[in-house]
């Protein structure tokens, strides 16, 4: 693992990318806190915080896309793969490099509210609560980043499909309030989506028993449910897509708050995304 | 040292590697020789861990390449078809990363990576970035990395694609220098290259085994015979009985030369047996001048195309009784 986390943070700081997300993130950094706590003298850098999570959208993709599939492409996964090294440490390696790049920035904005206390009451525990949940944010963005960097072998695709899926997350507070609350429209939703379901299923193994049984059962649970308690449904398509809602979770980080919950939330998306790159990894030898 | 048993890849509908079996012992060189798509490289990949497998089984040094993977990749450098190199780093820089990679003890990898450079001659080249190292020297660099640990097999993807006739020669009596500590398995799709280098050659078609032996004992089981082809002048009756009077002789064939004005005759034997002499002897006693005599040999080539053409064959057959 260190072999792979060395190599790769080298690549990153010998090369022009890791600078140029290293640069990026802390010009937008700098733009903020010149509007936020110089001009308008704001004492919370936790909203400065929160107005940047923006940055992720176009950073994250910048930093990861190259990660797993330019090995690809340039079929040096062939050395990783068959040298006698997990295939788990190699994306752990690979992560840690990603993480440790978002790192420089991360820990120069510490500096900022050092340099606000000089001019007034800021308080620490608040601020670095935020510049916490930040650095978090930023690992779960780059774990969804690492993810799609290994499902193709073209950095263009990643970068962009990685966009898509940030920026759709990114929307995803203002999306889910489109949706109708009432149970009787969550259950229809639910019931196409066994539908979906059924379908992709039939399309990936190709068996109409499996997916017809599967789509049944699905529709005969979720009717049964409604009919026995349909207060389970109201609201049902929000809390879904709020697992989504990876910049939502960051928000109680900027009130002051140690949201321990927010913190294995965060956790959780890093180790689902790394779990699913090295399943993607490990099914293409399969195939 | 590598046993593969009923190894099989499908690709959807193709097979690409169909029930390969066979067994690598120590120390030797082994060629896989094959038409373009055999299957070679998937063989290959599946040995080394890259591939998995469909079915079928390959044991390492009594490791399994899937249930304990990092132990039976241990035992095995590997140098894929296009070598696996990071162009944004130097040659040492890269050693380094390998000898890292496969956890090679901290106090010998200096001296290692030392001895392996000047072993495949890049330690001129150390401290070049490898996006600007020629095509050779891009393949010796990926051969010095398999070659790093001195793991007991070292498998070879076509090593010598793209180098000059000077290199070639060279990667071969590096090769051959492997062998004494080293089991080496190299595939090719040129003949005299596996002849020249292996002690035993797997020749693969269409996914499946369809030889394998020693380059000398599969010429000579092409042979079945030994063919004499000569040019005879004399009447037609004295020189067929004549040369029927002759032990040894298994078949006899006659056609009339026009150009020369004397008779083409070929003659085969039952074994590996030299009758030029006695041939000679039995025409001059019976005054039928040769005039020309040459001793057939089959190479390697013509067995490779003999194989693998009639297994083409075959398979058309089969496809039309369908």
């Amino acid at each position: 693992m260190t072999a792979v986390y060395k190599r790769e943070l080298k690549s990153y700081l010998t090369s022009m990318v890791g600078y140029l997300f290293i640069f990026f993130v802390l010009i937008v950094t700098g733009i903020y806190f010149s509007a936020y706590q110089l001009a308008a003298a704001y004492p919370k850098f936790e909203y400065t915080l929160s107005a940047l999570t923006f940055i992720f959208l176009i950073g994250v993709p910048i930093l990861s896309m190259r990660v797993l599939a330019e090995e690809r492409k340039q079929k040096t996964d062939q050395l990783l793969l068959t040298a006698p090294v997990s295939v788990g440490n190699i994306v752990m390696g690979k992560y840690l490099a990603l993480v440790t790049v978002y790192a420089i920035p991360v820990l120069i904005m510490c500096a900022y509210p050092l340099i606000m206390s000089k001019f007034g009451a800021v308080s620490f525990a608040s601020s670095y609560t935020a510049i916490l949940g930040f650095f978090l944010l930023g690992c779960a963005n780059l774990a969804i980043g690492v993810f799609m960097s290994a499902l193709t072998e073209s950095q263009v695709v990643a970068a962009v499909l990685t966009f898509v899926l940030l920026f759709a997350f990114y929307m995803m507070g203002g999306i889910s309030s489109f949706f109708s609350q009432t149970s009787v429209s969550t259950c229809i939703a639910f019931g196409l989506l066994i539908v979906a379901a059924a379908i992709i299923i039939y399309v990936m193994i190709k068996n109409v028993f499996i997916s017809v049984i599967t789509g049944v059962l699905g529709e005969a649970v979720l009717a049964v449910i409604y009919f026995v308690k349909p207060s389970v449904f109201e609201g049902g398509i929000q809390k879904i897509l709020e697992v989504f809602d990876l910049s939502g979770h960051f928000s109680n980080f900027t009130n002051s708050m140690l949201d321990i919950t927010g913190i294995v939330y965060f956790l959780s998306v890093i180790a689902v995304c790394l779990f699913l790159t090295i399943q993607s990894i490990q099914k293409r030898r399969w195939n | 040292m590598i046993e593969v048993t009923n190894l099989v890849k499908r690709y959807g509908d193709h097979t690409a590697v169909d029930h390969l079996s066979f067994r690598i012992e120590k120390g030797k060189i082994y060629g896989f020789l094959g038409p373009n798509g055999a299957g070679k490289s998937t063989t290959m990949n599946m040995i080394t861990g890259y591939i998995a497998s469909t079915e079928g089984k390959v044991v390492i040094d009594g490791h399994d390449i899937l249930e304990e993977p990092e132990e039976a990749k241990k035992c095995i450098g590997y140098l894929p078809e296009q070598p696996p190199l990071y162009f944004d780093m130097t040659v040492l820089e890269y050693m380094k990363f390998v000898a890292d990679l496969k956890k090679i003890p901290r106090k010998e990898r200096e001296s290692m990576i030392e001895e392996v450079m000047d072993m495949v001659k890049i330690t001129d080249m150390k401290n070049r970035l490898i996006k600007n190292l020629s095509k050779g020297y891009r393949q010796r660099v990926g051969l010095a990395q398999a070659i790093l640990g001195y793991p007991e097999v070292i498998i070879l993807d076509e090593p010598t694609v793209g180098l000059d006739p000077k290199q070639i020669i060279e990667i071969r009596s590096l090769i051959k220098e492997l062998k004494k500590k080293h089991t080496v398995i190299l595939s090719s799709h040129i003949l005299s290259e596996v002849s020249a280098v292996c002690d035993y050659v797997l020749i693969i078609s269409h996914g499946r085994l369809v030889a394998s032996d020693t380059p000398d004992n599969l010429s000579r089981l092409a042979e079945g015979s030994n063919t004499l082809n000569m040019l005879v002048k004399g009447e037609k009756e004295l020189i067929e009985t004549g040369i029927k009077s002759i032990d040894k002789v298994k078949e006899t064939e006659i056609g009339f030369n026009e150009e020369e004005g004397a008779w083409n005759v070929s003659v085969s034997t039952e074994e590996q047996e030299d009758i030029r002499e006695e041939v000679f002897l039995k025409m001059a006693e019976l005054h039928c001048p040769i005039l020309e005599m040459k001793s057939k040999k089959v190479s390697l080539e013509e067995i490779f195309l003999e194989l693998t053409e009639s297994e083409k064959n075959e398979e058309t057959n089969h496809d039309s009784s369908l």
